[in-house]
């Protein structure tokens, strides 16, 4: 597992359910997506059906890519269930001033060496929604911001 | 299922039980058990990465003996163009064809002649509006493999065509036939010339549901010793090629997607960078590729493990051979569909999820089994010095926890132990 990646048993008892937690470097933009990479490898050991590990995979991208880019790295947390995932995604970034505006594809706050790369197209969160069943935004201007999705099998 | 025939065989005597192998294989098939390899041929891609690596060359390939096709029937050589890449100074393909002929084949039949075809079926395919993009290749039987054991999801975005050398078997067979009317399906061997183990797989497994028309499978190395005896003698040759640029291309990476005449492809070729490229295609949406040629050996064909020349000597030779050639020679009858393949080529890939890489049949004792794995593995030292004969701590946990290795293997682990012990003793 590279670094940075530990992957951490939150729940020692509970064997409902398995939990990691990744941290999501912030400073070093080449390895973001590799958290997200871990989580669909994790998945597919468990035999969930491809759509699901894709959609979870997708959107935990997505988030993963954000909290980079917008929020200087953060906490993704892994919640695997029999019958749904969850993904916590968590940061102390600047927060979402207008969560409305920031779900409208194509609306992008991204700088412009982000864009060069091929990212910033304004669609990390539309395509977090589109690809999960729950998604929860709790945020703070100035504290942080928490994403909660859930992906039904 | 009827269990995978793979094709690498081990000489027990010559494995020492060393590692290489074993971290190199990039499925994680491979263990040491009882001092020498093990494969899981549930897991085995047939990429020859292990053949490749053997510094005892313990493993194998395993294909056709040159000695066993048999002499009583009409016999068609299949020469691959990686093949053309492998002589010295050959400059004129016909040689090399016509050295088949001596050799004693009843007839020859290019598999760069099927492969233009095949070009030119992709590019139709690829301007259908009901496929999913990008369309990656089907031609090296690896990336089929890879792609249904590891990267279901992609498995509706391989090109539905078959091989160049399944359509050279039954074109070569067609020919015969009108040539010789009197021949039966029965009295025609279709040799296949290959440049690597995993095609002697792909016509031994039956892999996609129809019956091979490749009838053998031999070695490019052990033909190519044969054949450098006959050329030398030869003058003039009689048989003439019929490939183009775009057929010998195919035998190197690339060759098969720039000849698509579509600038959005992505060719990219070594076993541990097509994994790469999948996992990527896999996770984040490449909106902007139509086509992904994928080879597992580094170079492409030429890198194949039952070649002879250095893959990168070869891509020279190559570059020689198709100098004057025409663009490509090979075209589509006119009764071909203008979008899409004919129906007799067209394959339909197993969309079953075949969930290998899934620890439990049902998720409920997966669950707990990854959870028993993270148990043990949290006490490994992350070496991955491979000693215990899994190729990492993360899959020796899983070993262990499946009860298939003793937990006292782990040689970093049993020192601890035996330090603890002396310990107490000098107390």
């Amino acid at each position: 597992m590279p670094a940075g990646l530990q992957a951490k048993r939150v729940n020692e008892l509970d064997c409902e359910c398995l939990s990691y937690r990744f941290e999501v470097d912030g400073s070093n933009f080449t390895t973001a997506g590799e958290a997200s990479v871990q989580v669909k490898r994790i998945l597919r050991r468990i035999g969930f059906p491809p759509e699901t590990i894709k959609r979870a995979s997708i959107a935990m991208y997505e988030g993963e890519i954000n909290m980079v880019i917008h929020a200087g790295g953060g906490i993704a947390e892994l919640f695997i269930y029999e019958d749904k995932i969850v993904v916590v995604l968590t940061d102390h970034g600047p927060g979402i001033a207008d969560v409305a505006l920031a779900m409208k594809e194509g609306y992008s706050t991204a700088p412009d060496n982000i864009r060069a790369l091929g990212f910033g197209a304004g669609m990390g969160l539309p395509n977090m929604k589109r690809y999960t069943d729950i998604m929860d935004i709790q945020t703070a201007l100035g504290k942080g911001t928490v994403i909660t999705m859930t992906v039904n099998v | 299922m009827a269990e995978y025939k793979h094709s690498v065989s081990l000489d027990v005597e010559k494995c020492k039980g060393c590692t290489h192998c074993l971290k190199r294989c990039p499925t994680e098939a491979i263990r040491i058990r009882n001092g020498h390899a093990v494969i899981d041929s549930n897991r085995c891609i047939d990429c020859g990465e292990c053949i490749r690596q053997c510094p005892h060359q313990a493993k194998k390939a395993v294909f056709d003996k040159y000695s066993a096709i048999p002499k009583d029937k009409y016999t068609i050589a299949l020469p691959a163009p990686t093949f053309y890449g492998q002589f010295e100074h050959l400059d004129d393909i016909d040689y090399l064809l016509q050295g088949l002929l001596d050799l004693g084949f009843d007839d020859v039949f290019e598999v760069a002649c099927a492969a233009e075809l095949i070009t030119e079926y992709t590019r139709r395919y690829l301007k259908r509006e009901d496929i999913n993009l990008p369309v990656i290749s089907s031609a090296c039987p690896v990336v089929v493999r890879l792609v249904s054991l590891r990267f279901p999801t992609l498995v509706k975005n391989l090109m539905p065509i078959m091989p160049p050398m399944e359509l050279a078997g039954i074109i070569a067979r067609e020919k015969a036939k009108k040539k010789h009317p009197e021949l039966k399906d029965d009295d025609i061997c279709t040799v296949f010339i290959s440049p690597c183990p995993a095609k002697v797989s792909y016509v031994k497994n039956n892999l996609v549901g129809y019956k091979s028309n490749i009838d053998m499978v031999v070695s490019m190395s052990d033909l190519y010793f044969e054949l450098l005896n006959v050329m030398k003698k030869r003058i003039t040759p009689i048989p003439y090629s019929r490939t183009g640029m775009i057929g010998v291309g195919w035998a190197i990476s690339g060759g098969e997607s720039s000849s698509l005449m579509n600038d959005h492809y992505l060719a990219a070729d070594g076993i541990e960078n097509i994994i790469k490229v999948l996992e990527d295609i896999d996770t984040a949406q490449h909106r902007n590729l139509d086509f992904v040629e994928l080879n597992a050996c580094s170079g492409g064909c030429v890198g194949g493990v039952l070649t002879v020349e250095n893959p990168y000597l070869a891509r020279v030779r190559l570059r020689n051979v198709k100098r004057y050639l025409p663009v490509s020679q090979n075209h589509p009858p006119e009764s071909a569909p203008e979008i899409g393949m004919p129906d007799e080529y067209a394959i339909c890939f197993d969309d079953n999820y075949k969930a290998v890489s899934s620890l439990g049949p049902d998720r409920k004792q997966a669950m707990k089994l990854m959870s028993d794995i993270d148990e043990v593995f949290k006490t490994l030292p992350e070496l991955d010095c491979g000693s215990c004969g899994s190729p990492t701590c993360r899959a020796f946990a899983e070993d262990v926890v499946k009860g298939n290795v003793k937990y006292e293997e782990c040689i970093v682990v049993m020192r601890e132990k035996l330090k603890d012990a002396l310990k107490s003793e000098e107390c």
